[in-house]
């Protein structure tokens, strides 16, 4: 196991950050902690690096009880989300740090920063100043230091929060194929749905304090063990007493059994998407359509239709 | 009209109505004008008059006196015990005021805001009420710890240790309030980057902390170097004032205006020379440390 806390629990004064938090995570895998501001996510990365210290539980990293090693003796990659460079050392620097701290030869030390500010693709840029770099560079060059003292786990604090969209999504998949080539033990912090379930090969839902569930990707799309979780990864809607994602409901022209009647309140369309709103036993579902399911139905508002969930959906009951 | 608008700070005038147009930017002219009158005016009378009446009274009396006065033993030996008292009095300002800094910016603890109110009095009280204090507390006589340190031999007041920490109280703030802001408004992340990189805490202090704060820290120190070499009142106090003993330059010069022997002027006019070089050394660090 790359990393396992177990029990994991801290306080800020009388807030929880977390409660009683068990997390395995496979080595070799990079797995997402998704959830909103303030679930504890942040705070349970913290702790697996040492920055933060547990109330109750313990972190054991490849195997080894580390919940009293300090941070500096970890050997953990942490990446921030405000990146953290040391703004009066160049990039060459900034890379070097943690090996000047473990007193490597010049020589090893000079190769592997250029090996890895090539990695990412920050070679040109080595005798810059942070100042002097863009914000995807500088978390580039802050990933390259993390990665220069070969961490067993790397940890990333919304590392990409403080970016612009595209940058954001370039820096993605640039995780994705840097981690697939690492193959290091990697933890992210992200609470953009999309994102986690873009890049990560486990997903850890956390809020409240609390995880919600544990799953690939697909598994919380497609099973989420509760409203939280379905609301959080993606649209939900409410068809009579069945919470189901809109793009799950199927809508009839005729009447079937098992199906709602409903009537279409409001078409919307957006780009190639049409969204129908509709009112159904009591409910006030909406659905997303594509434009040619729409004038297949011929749909309009007033039309009374038949609805009821994909035979393959995900629908949980209203709680 | 385009001219004057573009040699002052620019206003921003309300949209005009065609009567007031013409009248308005002519009375704030008249205004702004006699604002920086009583400006200058003010400074002049305050700072420039006094400076340069010394000064003139220096070059009247002709190069041969200046140089004299301040080659006269008693001058020489001022100077030594000025640069011991400054020298110590910074270096501890320096080393506490970093550390103190360091703790009000990265922890919170009780009595924080006590002590970060505390901090400031130095500046507040006036200095011959700490030069009395001090030897209200280290007086061999009427000390609160003066027979204990009659008898271990060390002697504070009317000597060097009683001057160093007259003086280093009195400039005790400058440093630590010009490195606070610095500390405070960086963050901690950089130190945390640095810890996970495997630096101990004498590692992030002199790799990471220290260059984040130089330019602040080097600010803080001419400031307090400035403030140190001028303090008159509270070592006035605790010296005892022995000519060519516990006589800094401030000394001197108060002994020979008081008593019209000649030199008082000369070793003002070196006084102001001092302090006009920290100013400038101030002006070199300042846009280099806001940059």
């Amino acid at each position: 196991m790359g990393i396992a806390a177990h029990g994991i629990s801290k306080r800020f004064g009388s807030f929880v950050a977390l409660d009683d938090v068990d997390l395995d995570v496979e080595t070799g895998q990079l797995t997402a902690l998704l959830g909103p501001s303030g679930g504890g996510k942040s705070t349970l990365l913290r702790i697996i690096g040492g920055l933060e210290d547990p109330d109750a539980g313990s972190v054991h990293i490849d195997g080894v009880e580390a919940t009293d090693i300090p941070a500096q003796r970890r050997n953990v990659g942490f990446v921030f989300q405000h990146y953290a460079a040391f703004k009066h050392l160049s990039v060459f620097r900034n890379v070097a740090f943690g090996l000047e701290i473990r007193r490597r030869p010049k020589a090893e030390i000079r190769r592997r920063v250029h090996e890895l500010l090539d990695l990412v693709h920050l070679d040109q840029f080595a005798d810059r100043l942070p100042s002097q770099l863009s914000g995807g560079q500088r978390q580039r060059m802050a990933l390259a230091r993390a990665l220069a003292v070969e961490p067993k786990v790397l940890l990333l604090d919304e590392p990409f929060g403080a970016l612009d969209t595209k940058v954001r999504k370039e820096l993605r998949d640039w995780l994705r194929r840097l981690h697939d080539e690492m193959q290091v033990t990697t933890v992210f912090v992200t609470h953009d749905q999309e994102e986690a379930l873009e890049v990560s090969d486990e997903i850890v839902v956390i809020n409240n304090g609390r995880i919600e569930q544990t799953g690939s990707p697909n598994e919380l799309y497609d099973h989420p063990a509760n409203d939280f979780v379905m609301g959080f990864l993606g649209p939900v809607t409410r068809l009579g007493e069945r919470l189901v994602r809109p793009h799950d409901i199927e809508v009839l022209g005729a009447e079937t059994t098992g199906a709602l009647r409903g009537e279409v309140l409001r078409l919307v369309r957006v780009g190639f998407e049409v969204r129908a709103e509709l009112r159904a036993d009591g409910s006030d579902p909406w659905v997303q359509l594509t434009r040619g399911q729409a004038d297949a139905l011929s749909l309009e508002p007033g039309r009374t239709v038949w609805l009821r969930p994909a035979h393959d959906a995900a629908t949980l009951a209203v709680t | 009209m385009v001219n004057t608008i573009t040699d002052t700070p620019p206003v921003v005038a309300p949209p005009p109505v065609p009567a007031t147009r013409t009248r308005r930017p002519r009375r704030r002219r008249l205004v702004r004008y006699l604002l920086r009158f009583v400006a200058v005016g003010y400074v002049a009378a305050l700072v420039a008059m006094p400076v340069v009446v010394v000064t003139w009274r220096v070059i009247d009396q002709g190069w041969s006196v200046f140089w004299e006065a301040i080659t006269a033993p008693e001058a020489i030996h001022a100077y030594k015990v000025t640069a011991q008292v400054a020298g110590c009095a910074v270096l501890i300002n320096a080393v506490f005021g970093v550390g103190m800094a360091i703790l009000l910016a990265r922890y919170r603890f009780p009595g924080r805001t006590l002590l970060n109110v505390l901090i400031d009095v130095p500046i507040s009280v006036s200095p011959i009420i700490v030069g009395l204090a001090l030897v209200l507390a280290f007086g061999w006589t009427t000390g609160w710890f003066g027979s204990e340190l009659q008898s271990a031999g060390i002697q504070v007041i009317f000597s060097m240790p009683g001057m160093v920490l007259a003086t280093a109280f009195v400039s005790l703030p400058l440093v630590l309030r010009e490195v606070l802001p610095v500390l405070e408004e960086e963050g901690i992340e950089q130190e945390q980057a640095a810890r996970s990189l495997g630096a101990n805490a004498p590692q992030r202090l002199w790799r990471i902390t220290l260059p984040t704060i130089r330019w602040a820290l080097a600010y803080g120190v001419v400031l307090t170097l400035a403030r140190s070499v001028g303090e008159f009142g509270a070592v006035r106090v605790v010296s005892g004032d022995v000519t060519g003993q516990t006589q800094t330059l401030t000394l001197v010069v108060d002994q020979r205006a008081e008593q019209f022997e000649p030199g008082a002027y000369q070793l003002s006019v070196l006084l102001i020379a001092m302090s006009a070089i920290c100013i400038v050394a101030i002006s070199l660090i300042r846009p280099r440390g806001e940059r």
